[in-house]
């Protein structure tokens, strides 16, 4: 193991530069670790995004060596090639300062995707059950553990293209909640989605699934809203 | 793109996937036959078969192809509105038209 890892960050907004710090390598060190040292150590006016430091939050995703990932789980042994680490903010998102980017547009797009569970029933009416072996609960366990990190929707070629498609993250949401027995706005949320820049934008490249720190695949979410959304059209329903 | 082009689009797709695998059947077919252009014509003209065939490959390409390169100009280029629909709608006459046509001469 090398001493010193030679570490490139993109400082400043769009319009910014990589600038280079040199950090010394330890034991189990993870990305974050690094960026945290550059910030106490180095240079205080790294700006930066971390939380709970154990891949729960979402909130620490960067761009490491070319690829999106959550940094508080990236170990530097996995991932920085021949000791060096190239860091910059997500793709796809407008960059605020340094490594922290602007996620409202991100988080507006859940909400045009109707990524609000709507109840159909109050807090008097008894709990509602749920059978975990039913294929609509498994559907929507498979692609309820999203953490918010971005890291799908700085993935996507798609939402680079065209920056209206609502992205893998909210899909992903709405496939759930299409999936919830609870909801009652599965025909106004499949309007929502069931357009161009909804689920039909998508190309199933797979860039969101491959990416996903969490190992979900919201590529497989949408095309379930897209045979929900082809259903429905046939049934004259949309 | 809509919901109607999007499952206009699928729905093609269903209708030529065997139509190609017959297509390319029929090439590898007179190519290792080594059929002159002669003898394939006296087989397709004046076939209602070949005619129907063909002619409904025309009409799914045109539909197919056209909502396909309507997607890659509104990706790539961001063109939207109404100038796309005009342009998409002469490229799909266009094909339309050449291709009923070639259907037309050789059956």
């Amino acid at each position: 193991m090398t001493t010193d890892l030679d570490v490139q960050v993109w400082r400043g907004d769009s319009a910014g530069e990589l600038q280079r710090y040199v950090v010394p390598r330890g034991d189990k060190q993870t990305v974050l670790d690094v960026v945290t040292y550059i910030q106490r150590r180095l240079d205080p006016t790294l700006s930066y995004r971390f939380a709970c430091r154990v891949g729960m939050c979402g909130s620490c995703a960067m761009t490491v060596n070319g690829k999106p990932r959550w940094t508080c789980r990236a170990s530097v042994e996995r991932v920085a090639e021949a000791g060096s680490l190239e860091l910059r903010p997500l793709r796809n998102m407008p960059v605020i300062k340094d490594l922290a980017v602007d996620m409202t547009g991100f988080f507006e797009k859940w909400q045009e995707a109707g990524g609000r569970f709507v109840p159909t029933s109050t807090r008097h009416d008894p709990i509602a059950v749920v059978p975990p072996s039913s294929p609509a609960r498994q559907a929507a366990d498979a692609g309820i553990e999203c953490i918010n990190c971005g890291i799908c929707h700085a993935a996507c070629d798609v939402v680079a293209w065209d920056p209206a498609y609502q992205g893998p993250a909210a899909l992903n949401r709405a496939w759930t909640l299409q999936n919830d027995v609870r909801d009652g706005d599965h025909g106004q949320r499949l309007r929502a989605v069931a357009s161009g820049s909804g689920c039909l934008g998508c190309h199933s490249m797979g860039n969101c699934a491959r990416y996903c720190p969490n190992s979900l695949n919201p590529t497989g979410s949408i095309a379930g809203l897209k045979r929900l959304a082809v259903k429905a059209a046939l049934k004259g329903e949309l | 793109m809509s919901l109607r082009l999007y499952v206009l689009q699928r729905l093609t797709a269903l209708v030529m996937a065997p139509l190609v695998l017959v297509h390319l059947a029929v090439i590898v077919y007179a190519t290792r036959t080594g059929l002159s252009a002669e003898a394939i014509l006296g087989r397709t003209e004046g076939s209602l078969f070949w005619a129907g065939f063909y002619g409904l490959f025309v009409v799914a390409a045109a539909i197919h192809g056209t909502i396909g390169l309507r997607t890659v100009l509104v990706e790539m280029t961001g063109w939207r509105g109404g100038g796309l629909d005009l342009a998409m709608l002469c490229f799909f006459l266009a094909v339309l038209v050449l291709g009923l046509r070639a259907v037309v001469i050789v059956t």
